[in-house]
């Protein structure tokens, strides 16, 4: 029996714990990314697996590195509590499958350093690591960040075996023309530029519908859609988020698009093909809901992932880039603390700005 | 997790938690009734308010059920010995306290004769006066037996006065680990229901809601067996889950209103009392005995035999184990000893502790109850938002606390805590939030009790000035007033010369 432990310092209540762990946290966060990252394989192939596999190595060791430069004492514990793994493995979701070795290293310093340690590390970053290197590569390196290669699943003979993806992540060759494709947003984007409205566009090979089944191109977890809408139920199902944050972001990106479709289908695109395309599912499950970098109270949920789903539809509909819910999570991020300082949960018997109830005068005797 | 809770859950309504209530097997063990020890140790506080002073020398002799202590003040309760013997001393002992501080206590050696002195009952209480009935609670020194232990005389007298139309009665026990108010309910169901009819008649409420946990189904059955004949006395099983038997918490559930931030539940016409309360202040009118034993559990993984005890108020908790079985390997893998309920007891430091009036339970937890980690950073999870029962944002006012920003902690709410301890039960980085917030507290309270010495001596050297100025002033004044006279005296003697000098002249003239 310890009992230096035991007449040592008086422990304050409770003396009970309800289990849950930041680990615990993240391992469920991974479980429900699992099904989709398997998908992603099979339909990418090896070069997909080589580019998870080193940005999630790249942010576990850029935060092992940062954290033994601040001196910090319990690095293991630290490294291993998920959340920089879970940092990678976002990051990699929403890399082009294909993309070569150097961006996932330096995304993975993007992420863990800039985007996270800078700020003092866990918890106290403000914008969502993943997004913060998402767009800095994009921005950065617009070129391979928008290569996107057609599905080539891995039972099929045209996939490359596991040295020929290798070779293909490690030399960063162009990729060959007949791989090449566009996302959908992408693909939708340059035609309505090119004068070509989306009735024409979207007929055959693009036409959303296929979004459902998910073999299309896109970014790495982008194109298994129902299988991460799949995901985000289970982390609702066990209570690791709440349903508040993704409704919130679907909403804000379906109501104006659906508004936007009714009125014109020739230029604006579906309600299915905003929800299936690009990161919505990802960013409404998996990245709104970061623990971190969104408003603690549940109205304010409600608030920032409408604000999510909105940005996202503007900045598709009439900005640069074919996606934006990396932007529009930044900019909310960038709200969050005004959020929470507006809005707050009520407390027991106050009023909403926090001034006692009155004391009813009359009380029937 | 019953239906309506999963509903309110999918709606985010969903304060407070749902441990694991660890109740059985204890709650279905029948009571045992633990023999008088040889020697019980009596704190003179085992109530909030002020200490009871004793009345009983050393080497007195007491019979069982005696005044040992009196009341002190307003709000206070007096103490009677447990059983008949001799005053061994009056000393100090180890309080039931984290602190392991130490609490003027009597101590009492048993005789074993258990001689009660002449009691006097009363037949038909709802003939008697309610302030009478007050008198009665009060002397006999009944306190809340739910773990805060305030005075029930002085609630009930101020109930009466604030003309309360509502008894809300808690019979919620939504601690873990506790059954000792499951098994009143079910063993002594009518006489509890008697006393919430006193309580009744002596408040002048109309009604009495019982909430009662739907985790305890016998204890359900039983209350509203009881209750039968009565329209006045309603049992309401309420969902289970933590804090509901907390005072604002319940009466919300019950009555619909909520108590204001500033109010106490009498100015919104209710009145809170725990079940075993209401059967003490039976026993204390009905048969005019004093509360000098209640029923403890023993809980915990380390406990060989956990159930409920029937215990002397002044016993030492290492006797009262002893009694229940002793400890699993001796005491080996015992993490951590608590008193009341895991969720809001109070560690204490060995076992040599005596259980008190307001003693609810005895826990010993081993590692894996305890599950004693170093807490890791917030992650802004917003568990412990979703779990806090009053509407606090427990992450920023601990945040602010550790920087020392105490005004902005208030700011956020911090006053409004009741220290529930659900947000640090859910937080999954292990913060020990509540620990920031006593801390955070009984600084604030430090800060005011040294503004009121500022204060106070401010004050005191503000009246040695004036006192100061004032003699000095009275001092010039008399001075002034002196020289006045002198100078009248001499003008006037000097007048006097002059008519006598004049009169002289006029004589020679
Ligand atoms: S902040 Fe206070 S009232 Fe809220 S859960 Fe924590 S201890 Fe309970
Ligand atoms: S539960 Fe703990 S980790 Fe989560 S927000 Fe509250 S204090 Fe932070």
């Amino acid at each position: 029996m310890n009992t230096a432990a035991l007449t040592a310092q008086p422990v304050a209540s409770p003396h009970a714990h309800g289990g849950n762990s930041v680990t615990r946290t993240m391992f469920r966060v991974q479980m429900a990314l699992v099904p989709a990252t398997l998908y992603g394989f099979w339909l990418f192939g090896w070069p997909a697996f080589f580019l998870w596999l080193l940005t999630i190595l790249s942010c576990l060791g850029f935060e092992a590195l940062s954290l033994k430069m601040m001196g910090v004492t319990r690095i293991k514990a630290t490294l291993f509590d998920g959340s920089a793994l879970l940092t990678g493995w976002l990051l990699a979701m929403t890399l082009p499958p294909w993309a070569p070795w150097w961006v996932a290293v330096v995304g993975g310093f993007i992420a863990i350093v800039i985007g996270k340690q800078v700020f003092g590390g866990v918890g106290q970053n403000v914008f969502n690591p993943a997004m913060v290197a998402r767009v800095a590569l994009l921005v950065s390196f617009p070129v391979p960040l928008t290569m996107w290669v057609s599905p080539l699943p891995l039972t099929s003979l045209a996939a490359p075996d596991f040295i020929d993806g290798l070779r293909i992540f490690l030399t960063s060759l162009p990729q060959p023309d007949a791989m090449a494709s566009a996302s959908l947003l992408g693909y939708t984007k340059t035609e309505l530029s090119r004068g070509i409205d989306l009735l024409h566009s979207l007929a055959g090979d693009h036409a959303p519908v296929l979004s459902w089944i998910g073999a299309r191109s896109g970014s790495f977890g982008e194109s298994a859609s129902l299988l991460i809408l799949g995901g985000g139920l289970y982390l609702i199902g066990v209570g690791i988020i709440s349903w508040h944050t993704p409704a919130a972001v679907l909403a804000g990106l379906a109501i104006p698009a659906a508004i936007g479709h009714s009125v014109d289908p020739t230029h604006y695109l579906s309600v299915s093909a905003h929800l299936l395309s690009g990161a919505a599912m990802l960013g409404a499950f998996f990245i709104a809901t970061d623990y971190v970098t969104s408003p603690n109270t549940v109205s304010g949920q409600i608030v920032f992932g409408l604000g999510i789903g909105l940005m996202t539809w503007v900045i598709r509909t009439y900005g640069g880039y074919p996606e934006g819910m990396a932007f529009a999570v930044l900019l909310m991020n960038a709200l969050t603390p005004v959020i929470d300082r507006f809005i707050k949960p009520r407390v027991l018997g106050r009023d909403r700005k926090g001034k006692p109830l009155d004391i009813p005068e009359t009380k029937e005797a | 997790m019953g239906f309506m809770n999963l509903f309110k859950h999918f709606l985010g309504d969903d304060w407070g938690v749902h441990p694991d209530d660890h109740k059985r097997p204890a709650a279905d063990q029948p009571v045992r009734v633990m023999p008088v020890p040889a020697r019980l140790y009596l704190p003179l506080q085992q109530h909030l308010g002020g200490p009871a002073r004793p009345i009983v020398l050393v080497g007195q002799k007491v019979k069982k059920g005696e005044l040992i202590a009196e009341a002190q003040g307003m709000v206070s309760a007096p103490i009677h010995a447990p059983t008949s013997g001799t005053v061994a001393a009056v000393t100090e002992i180890t309080a039931p306290h984290p602190s392991g501080l130490t609490l003027p206590a009597i101590i009492l050696d048993a005789d074993g004769a258990d001689e009660w002195i002449e009691l006097h009952g009363c037949d038909d209480p709802f003939a008697l006066d309610p302030a009478e009935i007050g008198k009665r609670v009060a002397s006999a020194g009944v306190v809340g037996l739910g773990g805060a232990a305030f005075p029930s005389a002085v609630k009930l007298i101020g109930a009466s006065k604030a003309k309360v139309t509502t008894l809300v009665m808690n019979g919620g026990e939504c601690e873990p680990y506790l059954s000792c108010d499951d098994r009143l309910m079910r063993d002594a169901a009518a006489g509890i229901v008697d006393g919430i009819r006193i309580m009744l008649h002596a408040t002048g409420a109309k009604v009495a809601l019982v909430g009662i946990e739907d985790n305890k189904p016998e204890a359900i059955v039983a209350m509203q067996a009881a209750a039968a004949g009565f329209d006045s006395v309603q049992i309401r099983p309420v969902p289970a889950r933590y804090p509901m038997g907390s005072e604002k918490q319940l009466i919300q559930v019950l009555t619909g209103i909520e108590v204001p931030a500033d109010g106490r539940p009498a100015d919104i016409g209710v009145i809170v009392h725990n079940v075993g309360t209401a059967l003490a202040l039976r026993t204390a009118v009905r048969d005019g005995k004093p509360l000098i034993s209640r029923l403890v559990t023993v809980n915990g993984n380390c406990a060989s035999q956990p159930g409920n005890i029937e215990v002397r108020v002044g016993t030492l908790a290492e006797e009262v184990i002893a009694f229940a079985g002793g400890l699993k390997g001796d005491g080996l893998g015992l993490a951590r000893r608590v008193m009341g309920g895991p969720m809001m007891g109070m560690q204490i430091p060995h076992w040599r502790v005596p259980v008190v009036k307001g003693t609810s339970g005895i826990l010993a937890f081993d590692t894996v109850e305890v599950a004693e980690q170093e807490p890791n950073p917030c992650i802004r999870c917003g568990s412990c938002v979703k779990a806090c029962p009053m509407g606090l944002l427990p992450l920023e006012m601990s945040s602010r606390i550790r920087n020392e920003a105490y005004g902005e902690a208030i700011d956020l709410g911090l006053k409004d805590c009741i220290a529930c301890g659900c947000c640090a039960y859910v937080c999954p980085s292990k913060i020990p939030l509540v620990q920031y917030f006593v801390h955070a507290k009984g600084e604030l309270a430090a800060q005011d009790r040294a503004k009121l010495r500022g204060d106070a001596t401010k004050k005191l050297a503000l009246q040695r000035q004036e006192r100061l100025e004032r003699e000095a002033r009275e001092k010039a004044e008399a001075n002034a007033k002196r020289k006045a006279e002198r100078e009248a005296a001499a003008a006037a003697k000097a007048a006097a010369e002059a008519a006598a000098k004049a009169e002289t002249q006029g004589e020679s003239a």
